[in-house]
């Protein structure tokens, strides 16, 4: 079973003469322990494909189902504990809480949902070790480097039993080293078993996915067929 | 890099055997650029004899003769080191050309060209991503190497997003006169005839 399935996802801005029509009838699916890109330019509705596969914002039509589960047949209070729950998300600007220390950051979707402090707490510590954070647990974001922020940010995405993962340009203002990083550790949570949704007009980052989903115009035009293996690659040329 | 300054490269670390020169040189270029042992001689023998490397005088001809740099040598490869490439010219490149044939060419798609090598070009990305992943952590030339890979397909990725958006504006205005000015460019950055 897919962790995210979308069937036929459109989504439509406004009415009469400003209607903008940024989606029409996306089908995406994304299973457990896999990583998908979804590449296109500025505009091309990629970012409100993530808000709405992550039930940040309603479809105009079609259906999004998360673990198979439905949303439209979930209540407004289901879907916000299926949020806190079972989804993480990554945004380029990470937005961390400036006043929380970054296990405070990564602990609060637990203790917002009810988990005790204590155990919280526990898991975010074990969240950012597994993440090499473990020494910037103390740690104020601006005290962190960008890179730092964006990795506690993926701890705060994966922390607990989170089996959705959503990111929006995740290494958007970061250089190579530190877009690898976050790359390296957002496959690592698909080792895991999280299924991963990374969207991204960058091409390097696209291409650590198994599957990239290329948007234009609100629209699926394309999808990158399974690559042979890297052993190729490294085939004498013929004129050598 | 030809292979007369691979070799002056590796004698720079200090002496070595021929058969060694022959070994290290397909382990630094990831096995890629295989050569083969006549090669390696015969530019053994051409640096010798213009008193770049020297070999040892009781040795005989073979796999087990040594060298070593001379000072010669070394300057040639600091001098080599220095001197950049020549990158002057744009290079004769066939997907720049299929694109401005597409863009030119009656009934074309030339979104749906551009399409067509940006996945292709993202696929290979995705075989070199794997390599890195797999193995490149454990080898720093191998990683330079696909590093170096990755940034020239990701150049060639975002000229086609970059061609793929300016064709598109370009088709929402009004049209303009017909121009074609690759040769007056060509000229004034004095490219290759």
């Amino acid at each position: 079973m897919s962790m995210l399935e979308l069937r036929k996802i459109s989504k439509v801005y406004g009415q009469g003469a400003s209607e903008v029509q940024a989606l029409h009838e996306i089908d995406l699916w994304v299973d457990p322990g896999s990583l998908v890109a979804v590449m296109g330019a500025s505009g091309s509705g990629k970012s409100t494909l993530l808000t709405i596969a992550g039930s940040l914002e309603a479809p105009t039509s079609g259906e999004v189902v998360v673990g198979g589960a439905l949303l439209s047949e979930m209540s407004r209070n289901d879907q916000a504990r299926m949020r806190r729950r079972s989804i993480g998300y990554v945004f380029q600007d990470y937005n961390l809480l400036a006043g929380l220390t970054s296990v405070e950051n990564v602990s609060l979707p637990l203790e917002l949902d009810g988990v005790s402090a204590k155990k919280a707490r526990a898991a975010g510590m074990a969240a950012l070790d597994e993440l090499g954070l473990a020494d910037r647990a103390s740690h104020y974001p601006d005290e962190l480097s960008g890179g730092e922020r964006q990795r506690v940010s993926i701890a705060r995405a994966v922390v607990g039993d989170r089996q959705l993962l959503l990111a929006d340009e995740p290494s958007g203002a970061l250089d190579s080293t530190n877009g690898e990083a976050v790359m390296r550790m957002i496959l690592g949570a698909c080792k895991r078993g999280v299924a991963a949704v990374v969207v991204t007009h960058d091409a390097q980052l696209a291409s650590w996915a198994e599957r990239v989903v290329f948007l234009r115009d609100g629209r699926v035009v394309d999808q990158t067929m399974s690559p042979p293996s890297p052993e190729s690659l490294l085939q004498p040329a013929p004129h050598s | 890099m030809s292979v007369r300054y691979a070799l002056l490269a590796l004698l720079s670390e200090g002496p070595k055997y021929g058969l060694q020169l022959r070994q290290e040189f397909e382990a630094r270029t990831g096995e890629v650029w295989p050569l083969n042992v006549g090669q390696v001689y015969t530019t053994l023998q051409r640096l010798e004899r213009d008193g770049l490397v020297e070999s040892e005088d009781d040795a005989e001809e073979g796999p087990q003769k040594g060298f070593h740099l001379t000072p010669e040598g070394h300057a040639e490869l600091t001098d080599w080191l220095r001197t950049p490439p020549d990158l002057s010219s744009p290079p004769r490149d066939e997907l720049v050309i299929k694109v401005m044939v597409a863009v030119r060419m009656p009934g074309a798609d030339v979104h749906e060209v551009i399409q067509v090598h940006r996945r292709y070009l993202i696929e290979l990305m995705q075989q070199w991503t794997r390599l890195k992943e797999d193995e490149a952590e454990f080898d720093l030339g191998f990683a330079l190497v696909v590093d170096a890979e990755l940034f020239r397909l990701d150049a060639l990725v975002r000229w086609l997003d970059a061609a793929d958006g300016r064709i598109k504006r370009a088709a929402s205005e009004p049209p303009r006169p017909e121009s074609f000015p690759m040769p007056k460019l060509r000229r004034r950055i004095g490219a290759r005839p």
